[in-house]
C-alpha cells in the first residue's frame, strides 16, 4: 500500500477510475498537460490521451453545462472547478439543470457526473480563493455532496462518486491537500456514500465535522482527552444526503453535541445537524448543540487564522458542553 | 451582413433553388405544419376553457420549426425551447404523449413534474429541457462532443431564441462549440419578441448571423417564414457538421403572432400594424399557394388535412383528459436513483397525514424504511 498525500490519492482515483472505464474522462482549466493548478490531474493527459483530459476554455458556466451534456449522451465526466470560488456562474447549471434532470424528466434523462473542486481557507487566499460553499449546494435536492479528510477517503469517496449515478458536488479541502498522508489501496476501491467515519471514540461530548476541520477537531480532542473528557469525533464526508440515523445514534451516545465547521455559521450545515436533533434526540440531550464556525462575513485573508476554527475555539466549545 | 436565403417569396412564388425533395415529401411539410397550427388552436383552446394550464403558442413559427427540423436524420437530437414541441411530435414524439404532457397527467413520461409545453421524447432524442433560458446550449455541444468521442454519427441542434442570445448560455456554447468543433447546430429562431421585449432591443449587432463570427462559427440568415429555405439551409449545416467541418449558428427569421403564453397580452407592448404585416407573410399560406401552383397539392386540400388532423388531435384529448394523476410516491421519486432515507421518511410522514384524511390512493402508501 502506497503513502500518499490527498492530491496524490485524488490523482491516484481518477488514474484508476480512467484505466477501468474508457467513459470516464476529465475536463477542467489547465487540467490537461499542466496537470492543474494543485496538481489533481497530472499526467492524466499523457497516460489517456488529449480525448480523455483536455483544457477547456475559460467558462465555469461551459465546463459544468458541457459536461451534463456529456453525462446526458453517454460519458461519465469530471470536471475539475478550479476553486470552488469559482463555481458560481456554473451555479445555474448545477442547481438547475444537472440537480433537476432525473427529477424534471421522470428518470428518462440522468447527469452522472462529478464536479471536483479545492474548497476551504488556510492557504492565504483571501476571500476568493478559501471559500466553503457547501451550504449552498447542500439546500439543492438531487446532487450529492461530499467532502474528504483522508487520502483513503478522498481516492474510495472520489470512485464512488464518479460510479454513482447521480450528479456528485466533490469538495476536496485544499489545505490538507499535501498537508496529510495515508496509506491508500492501489486500483480501485470505493467508500461507500453517505456514511459516516468514526474518527474518535469517546463516551463525553459527540464532535461532527467534516473536511479540514478533522484534524482540528482531533487536535481538540486529544488536548480534551488530557483534560478528562474523551470526545467522540465524527467525520460527516457526505453532506448530502446525510446518514441522518447515523448523526442521532452519534449524538444520543454522548447527549453533549458539538459542531464544526469553515463555512459562516448562519444557515451553515451546522444549523441543520442541529435542528435534526432538536427535532429526534431533544430528550437524549444533556446540553444545548454549539457550533464553532467561520465568522457570519466575507472570507478574510490576513486574519484568516482567526477566522478558520482552531483547536482552542472547539476546545472551549467542548468544555462549555461537558460542564453545562 | 449575410444574406438573407429565401426560396419562395410571401406570395408563394420561387425566388430561390427549390431542394431537390419528391412530390410527395413536399406534402408532407405541409401536412406537419398544418398539425403544429391545428395543436396550436387546440391547446389555446383547452387553456382558455382552463384544462390546461399553460401555452406557447407557435402561431406564425410553423416554417422555421418544421423546416429546420425535417433537415435532421433520426440518429440527430433536437435541444429545444418552449416553442419546438410541434417539431418533436414530427420526429416521432406520440401525440399522445404530447397531449398528456400538456395535461401533467400520469400518462406523462415526465410523470406530471413539468409546468405544461416541456415536451421530451427520448426514442426521438428530444431531451428534457428546462425554463430556464439558454442552458440548453451548452448541454448540446456537450453531447456533440460525446457523440465524436464516441464515434456516433449524430448532429445536435440546438434551438434558441433571440432572447436567449444575450444569455451566458449562448456565449459559452458558441464559444466552447467553435473551440471544439463540436458536430452541431445552433438554430437561433428569432421570432422578433423575448416576451414583451423586441429582438431589435436585444443586440446592437446588425444580425443575429454576425455573432457567429466572434466564435469562429459560420453564421447563417435565413427567411423563417419559408419551410422551404428553413429546411435548406439547416440541412447545409447539419451536413457540415456531420462532415466535421464544424458548427454553425443558422437564423430563422420569423414572427411570433401571439403572445409569449396564454398568459401574456401582446397588445400592450407591440404595434397590431407590425402583427398584420407579418400576417401577410404567413408560412403555411405562401407554402400552401407553391405547393398548390406546383400541382402537388388541390385547391381546398389544405382544409380537408387539417379537418383530418383536427379528428384525429380530439380523439387523443378524449383520451388523455380521463387519465389519472400522478401517484403521490412521484413527490420524492427520481430526485436520486434510489429513494434515500431522509425522503422515505419525509414522505411517510406525509402519508399518514394523506390515510388520516381518507385521501391515500393505492400505491400511496408508506416506503419501507
Amino acid at each position: 500500500m502506497a503513502t500518499l498525500t490527498i492530491v496524490q490519492a485524488v490523482n491516484d482515483g481518477l488514474k484508476s477510475v480512467m484505466r477501468d472505464d474508457p467513459t470516464v474522462l476529465v475536463l477542467g482549466e489547465d487540467v490537461g498537460p499542466k496537470g492543474g493548478v494543485f496538481l489533481a490531474t497530472e499526467g492524466l493527459t499523457d497516460e489517456f490521451g488529449v480525448a480523455r483530459c483536455f483544457d477547456t476554455p475559460l467558462s465555469e458556466d461551459g465546463i459544468i453545462g458541457t459536461a451534463v451534456g456529456m453525462a446526458m449522451n453517454g460519458l461519465k465526466p469530471v470536471a475539475e472547478i478550479q476553486f470552488q470560488d469559482f463555481i458560481y456562474p456554473a451555479f445555474d447549471q448545477i442547481v438547475s439543470e444537472a440537480a433537476k434532470l432525473r427529477y424534471r424528466s421522470g428518470g428518462q434523462y440522468t447527469a452522472p457526473m462529478v464536479i471536483r473542486t479545492p474548497y476551504g481557507g488556510g492557504i492565504r487566499g483571501g476571500l476568493y480563493h478559501s471559500q466553503s460553499g457547501e451550504a449552498y449546494f447542500c439546500h439543492t435536492p438531487g446532487l450529492k455532496v461530499v467532502v474528504p479528510s483522508t487520502p483513503h477517503d478522498a481516492k474510495g469517496l472520489l470512485i464512488a462518486s464518479i460510479l454513482d449515478p447521480d450528479p456528485v458536488l466533490f469538495l476536496e479541502p485544499k489545505a490538507l491537500y499535501r498537508s496529510v498522508k495515508g496509506e491508500v489501496p492501489e486500483g480501485s476501491y470505493e467508500v461507500e456514500l453517505s456514511t459516516l467515519r468514526e474518527v474518535r471514540a469517546g463516551d463525553d461530548v459527540t464532535i461532527f465535522c467534516y473536511g479540514a476541520m478533522v484534524p482540528v477537531v482531533v487536535k481538540a480532542a486529544e488536548q480534551a482527552a488530557e483534560k478528562g473528557i474523551d470526545c467522540h469525533v465524527v467525520d460527516l464526508r457526505t453532506l448530502l444526503p446525510l446518514d441522518e440515523q447515523g448523526v442521532l445514534d452519534a449524538a444520543r451516545r454522548t447527549g453533549r453535541v458539538v459542531v464544526v465547521h469553515e463555512a459562516p455559521r448562519f444557515c451553515g450545515y451546522g444549523a441543520e445537524i442541529s435542528a435534526l436533533i432538536a427535532e429526534h434526540a431533544i430528550e437524549y440531550m444533556e446540553a444545548p448543540v454549539k457550533r464553532v464556525t467561520g465568522f457570519d462575513t466575507p472570507f478574510p485573508n490576513t486574519l484568516e487564522h482567526h477566522y478558520l476554527p482552531d483547536e482552542r475555539r472547539v476546545l472551549d466549545a467542548i468544555e462549555q458542553v461537558h460542564s453545562f | 451582413m449575410t444574406d438573407v436565403q429565401r426560396v419562395l417569396a410571401a406570395d408563394g412564388s420561387v425566388v430561390g433553388t427549390v431542394p431537390d425533395l419528391s412530390d410527395e415529401r413536399l406534402r408532407e411539410l405541409l401536412v406537419h405544419m398544418l398539425r403544429v397550427r391545428c395543436i396550436d388552436e387546440r391547446m389555446l383552446k383547452l387553456q382558455r376553457s382552463g384544462r390546461v394550464g399553460f401555452v406557447g403558442s407557435t402561431l406564425g413559427l410553423e416554417g422555421a420549426m418544421i423546416g429546420s427540423a425535417a433537415a435532421l436524420r433520426s440518429q440527430d437530437w433536437m435541444w429545444s425551447g418552449l416553442r419546438e414541441g410541434g417539431a418533436a411530435v414530427m420526429r416521432g414524439l406520440p401525440l399522445d404523449e404530447y397531449v398528456a404532457q400538456m395535461y401533467c397527467n400520469s400518462n406523462d413520461t415526465a410523470k406530471g413534474r413539468q409546468m405544461c409545453n416541456h415536451f421530451q421524447h427520448k426514442g426521438s432524442h428530444y431531451p428534457s429541457w428546462s425554463s430556464v433560458i439558454g442552458t440548453q446550449l451548452a448541454h448540446g455541444v456537450g453531447a456533440a462532443l460525446a457523440a465524436s468521442r464516441r464515434g456516433l454519427d449524430e448532429v445536435h441542434a440546438i434551438y434558441c431564441g433571440d432572447g436567449a442570445s444575450s444569455s451566458n448560455g449562448f456565449h459559452s456554447g458558441l464559444n466552447f462549440a467553435g473551440v471544439w468543433r463540436a458536430p452541431c447546430v445552433f438554430v437561433l429562431v428569432d421570432n422578433g419578441w423575448a416576451i414583451s421585449v423586441s429582438s431589435k432591443a436585444q443586440t446592437a449587432a446588425d444580425s443575429y448571423a454576425d455573432k457567429g463570427i466572434a466564435y469562429g462559427v459560420r453564421g447563417i440568415e435565413v427567411d423563417g417564414n419559408d419551410v422551404l429555405a428553413s429546411l435548406a439551409a439547416t440541412e447545409e449545416a447539419v451536413e457540415r457538421a456531420r462532415a466535421g467541418d464544424g458548427p454553425s449558428l443558422v437564423v430563422l427569421s420569423t414572427y411570433r403572432m401571439l403572445g409569449h403564453s396564454s398568459s401574456d397580452d401582446p397588445t400592450r407592448y407591440r404595434d397590431p400594424a407590425e402583427v398584420d404585416a407579418w400576417a401577410q407573410r404567413d408560412p403555411i399560406d405562401r407554402y400552401e399557394a407553391f405547393l398548390i401552383e406546383r400541382g402537388v397539392l388541390a385547391p381546398g386540400g389544405r382544409e380537408e388535412l387539417a379537418a383530418r388532423t383536427l379528428a384525429e388531435l380530439d380523439e387523443v384529448i378524449a383520451e388523455q383528459e380521463a387519465a389519472d394523476p400522478m401517484s403521490t410516491r412521484t413527490l420524492v421519486e427520481d430526485v436520486y436513483a434510489d429513494v434515500p432515507d431522509h425522503l422515505r421518511r419525509q414522505y411517510n410522514e406525509f402519508a399518514r397525514i394523506q390515510e388520516a384524511h381518507g385521501e391515500a390512493r393505492p400505491g400511496e402508501g408508506a416506503f419501507p424504511l
